[in-house]
């Protein structure tokens, strides 16, 4: 169980104290796939660091009775002068497991041939975002905590963490934030709306989706109706996509 | 009661084990793998010192002639390095791992303690190496009383890491701490009784010398080291004080910054 009661987040800004979760309550059960939904900066990622524990809520309570993965795919943790099998060998230590077993799959995975034992500072992008994906995997959790936006890779690499995470791993829970309808309507058995900070709960996965829908037509609508002065170019294409 | 323990020694299991994982990282991003490697833990502070002690040999700094200069350098500047390298280094151990903070396991304070004993245990075998080869060439007497000089020098680690502790939690606390921190390690320095002995001063300045609680560390460290040959003014009660509430506040402040990191 993932039980988070009550949750508050302020900000410290240059403008004062900004509430970025304004009252957050949800229970993930073992096994329960739980998608979030929210525009850009509704919050999703800072919900993601109270629940890795990275930063602590300014009120609230997270209980958690199962393991939580750390933001899957999440590179930041490396230092460039770390080669990918060092990152390895320090994350299996923090977790106290042995990481020779896992080398294997870790260089299978991430294709990374001779630059696994090469300094993480001569990757590109992508071969970053494998080592951390396949790190992810190399540790067992019982619930994993998924950045959507962090997980970008080409198709090959998609197929491949699709079937790590969603076919290998089905049995496992996790929390899916995304500012997209796509991956919910495919992997999730639940859903909540994350909006100005507070978390609105739907009864199934099809009412969460419409009501997001409507909620990002509103707010193009609204923007459409702002006096031509103000209107950037751009904003009627996204009336137009909405509309699609 | 039983859980508890359980619980308890699970969680010191699991800090002994982030903590070595750290420390290892921080070995490796800081002295890589070229050249000497690990083994610049020791050389950096050994170079540092070495410096020092030409230095003052060549100025001819020490006063009193029944010193050994080298020996007084190696002291005094092993002692400075002990608590000044602690303190700056753990000064950025937060910013520079609290990607890290991710991992369930890793908490603010394990960055510090990982830091904090890189530092100590690198003064520390600096200090030995150094006094074992100086000794053996014939530059620097054997220590008078052993189990002062290593008593001395206990206390100095002590008041190395609980100082690092504080200062490396107060700035993930504010930035300014760390600003703050470099000239006043600059400052204290030269009153840091490094190169000088507290009997050297005119009496009536010595009082406000020993308020520094490491005056007293290397005072005790050189009784130790010279034996009735010098004169020294030290309280190991009044350190220890000093000490306990730099520890004490040390992690009242972590608890504190852990609960402000942002990333």
């Amino acid at each position: 169980m993932l039980i988070v009661e009550h949750l508050v987040k302020d900000y410290d800004t240059r403008q004062g104290r900004r509430r970025v979760l304004k009252d957050v309550s949800f229970e993930l059960k073992p096994g329960q796939h739980l998608g979030i939904l929210g525009r850009n900066g509704a919050g999703k990622s800072t919900l993601i660091r109270l629940l890795s524990g990275a930063e602590r809520p300014t009120s609230g309570r997270i209980q958690r009775r199962m393991r939580i993965s750390w933001p899957l795919a999440f590179g930041g943790a490396f230092h460039p002068h770390l080669t990918g099998l060092d990152n390895l060998k320090f994350i299996c230590r923090i977790y106290g497991i042995d990481y020779k077993p896992l080398i294997p799959f870790v260089e299978d995975f991430t294709e990374l041939g001779v630059y696994f034992r090469e300094p993480v500072q001569h990757y590109s992008y992508g071969m970053m975002t494998r080592l951390a994906f396949a790190l992810s995997m190399a540790i067992e959790f019982d619930c994993f905590l998924i950045d959507e936006a962090m997980v970008a890779g080409d198709i090959r690499f998609h197929e491949r963490c699709y079937y790590e995470l969603f076919v290998k791993r089905k049995d496992r829970a996790f929390v899916l934030v995304t500012h997209d309808h796509g991956p919910i309507s495919a992997e999730c058995d639940s859903v909540c709306v994350l909006n100005e900070g507070q978390l609105q709960p739907f009864k199934d996965v099809e009412a969460g989706l419409t009501w997001y829908s409507s909620m990002m037509l509103e707010n193009a609508l609204t923007y459409e109706a702002q006096p031509l002065g103000t209107l950037k170019p751009g904003a009627l294409s996204i009336r137009d996509r909405v509309h699609e | 009661m039983r859980t508890e323990l359980k619980a308890f020694l699970g969680s010191l299991a699991q800090q002994r084990r982030v903590v070595w994982a750290l420390i290892l990282r921080e070995l490796i991003t800081r002295f890589g793998r070229d050249n000497l490697g690990v083994l610049w833990v020791v050389g950096e502070p050994m170079l540092f010192t070495l410096g020092v002690a030409t230095f003052w040999t060549a100025t001819g700094l020490t006063h009193s002639v029944n010193i050994p200069i080298v020996a007084f350098a190696v002291t005094g500047y092993s002692s400075v390095l002990m608590w000044r390298n602690a303190a700056s280094h753990c000064s950025s151990a937060v910013e520079a791992n609290k990607n890290l903070l991710h991992h369930r396991g890793v908490k603010v304070l394990d960055t510090i303690i990982a830091r904090m004993a890189l530092e100590v245990c690198g003064a520390t075998c600096s200090f030995i190496v150094l006094s074992l080869f100086f000794i053996y060439i014939g530059w620097m007497p054997v220590p008078d009383d052993l189990l002062l000089v290593i008593a001395g020098w206990l206390m100095l680690a002590w008041f190395g890491a609980s100082l690092a502790l504080l200062v490396g939690a107060a700035v993930a606390f504010s930035q300014v701490v760390e600003r703050l921190w470099w000239p006043t390690a600059y400052l204290l320095f030269p009153a840091s009784g490094a190169a000088f002995m507290v009997d050297w001063l005119p009496s009536k300045l010595r009082p406000y010398v020993l308020y520094l609680p490491m005056v007293h560390g290397i005072e005790m460290l050189r009784q130790g080291y010279f034996g009735s040959i010098v004169k020294t003014h030290y309280d190991i009660g009044y350190m220890a004080t000093c000490c306990l509430i730099l520890s004490l506040s040390g992690f009242f402040v972590v608890r504190e910054a852990s609960r402000r990191v942002e990333l």
